[in-house]
């Protein structure tokens, strides 16, 4: 999909800058852009370096696990259907930490296996349970708690404060968690009236 | 609302000594970890470095051709209507569908306007509280085969809807 997208961009600047005469202009851009985007990996390396190590040394730890092993009472109330001790309870919860944590790598297998389990049980296998809603809903508001690449993009564009954004975005990810959670358990209790 | 400036100065601090504190209470060699890690991240980054070259060409070709210019004028009426930055818009919707496109859009709004202006400010927050809808969609339910997913891509729109818009109000109350 990006390569159409990507090819898209390009092909669309070079007709709308034949129309509006910035020719010039697009050609310092293309430069220019691919310098500062290697000025603004050094900038990364840096930050990406700190906060990857420092995640390393909580999972070495231990701690997802830890955590994932303290979120039982709240699984049980996001899914209900699931019952006190299913299978799929470590791999969701995996999941839930590794995102709030920011640890992509660590977030996507345990999700991907956290689907295959609900999948298992599923009486109808093309159509999506009410526990994967659950689970796909709130992965998708957003669960993490640092965005530590927009902090380092922050300080390569010069900002004063580069992580005054964590706070305000923290505040924001909690509302919509709430509010995937509250969606998705109306809709839950609307389909079990009307049936 | 200092509360909210106040978690963004503290969270780094406390999730250092949370870790640490947590780890050498388990005996983990803290420092041999984090440099194994940090060498991982470094890796990440190199990784990622030859897309952020082409998105940031791609975009960067974009906005000196004028064509975000037109887009923003077109889509004015609507956003001057609503009260939302037109500027935003294109990034607002690349958002649900790349992670990498939108990060090169986003780059080219701190370049244009700055980091630390509202536009900068609000961006970074709606950044760090939303999500690649599509992509997650289509990756997780492929995994399965599932095709009918009973209102999961209206709850996540609900919840990337609600991200954007809060995201704008919480950066007006902080900065107004």
């Amino acid at each position: 999909m990006l390569n159409g997208l990507w090819g898209g961009m390009i092909l669309l600047s070079i007709v709308v800058a034949l129309f509006t005469g910035n020719i010039p202009a697009l050609t310092n851009a293309a430069i220019e852009s691919a310098r500062d985007a290697i000025t603004l990996c050094i900038t990364m390396l840096g930050i990406m370096g700190m906060w990857a190590g420092l995640m390393t040394v909580a999972e070495k730890a231990g701690l997802v696990n830890a955590l994932a092993r303290r979120a039982r009472p709240l699984l049980r109330f996001l899914f209900p259907d699931l019952g006190r001790n299913h299978p799929a309870h470590e791999p969701i919860a995996t999941n839930f930490i590794a995102n709030i944590l920011g640890l992509g790598w660590a977030a996507t297998p345990s999700g991907l296996r956290a689907m295959q389990v609900m999948q298992e049980e599923n009486p109808s296998k093309d159509t999506a349970t009410r526990s994967m809603r659950m689970f796909m809903v709130i992965n998708m508001s957003s669960l993490q708690l640092v965005t530590i690449s927009v902090v380092a993009y922050r300080m390569q564009y010069g900002s004063a404060n580069p992580s005054e954004i964590i706070g305000p975005g923290l505040v924001v990810t909690a509302i919509t968690t709430v509010i995937a959670v509250a969606f998705c358990k109306i809709l839950d209790s609307f389909e079990r009236k009307g049936r | 609302m200092n509360w909210i400036l106040f978690l963004s100065d503290m969270i780094i601090p406390v999730t250092f000594a949370g870790i640490l504190m947590y780890a050498l209470s388990k005996h983990v060699p803290v420092y041999d970890n984090f440099i194994v890690g940090a060498k991982e991240g470094f890796f990440t980054v190199f990784k990622i470095a030859p897309t952020i070259v082409g998105l940031m060409v791609a975009v960067g070709m974009l906005r000196a051709s004028g064509a975000f210019d037109i887009l923003s004028g077109l889509i004015s009426p609507v956003t001057d209507y609503t009260g939302f930055p037109s500027e935003a818009v294109p990034l607002t919707l690349m958002r649900l569908v790349s992670s990498s496109a939108s990060t090169g859009l986003l780059l080219d709004l701190f370049e244009r306007y700055g980091a630390d202006s509202f536009l900068g400010r609000f961006v970074s927050v709606m950044m760090s509280s939303t999500e690649t809808v599509f992509y997650t969609m289509s990756i997780y339910f492929m995994s399965i085969k599932i095709t009918k997913t009973r209102f999961t891509l209206a709850g996540a729109l609900l919840a990337n809807f609600a991200g954007v818009m809060l995201s704008l109000w919480i950066t007006g109350l902080l900065y107004p």
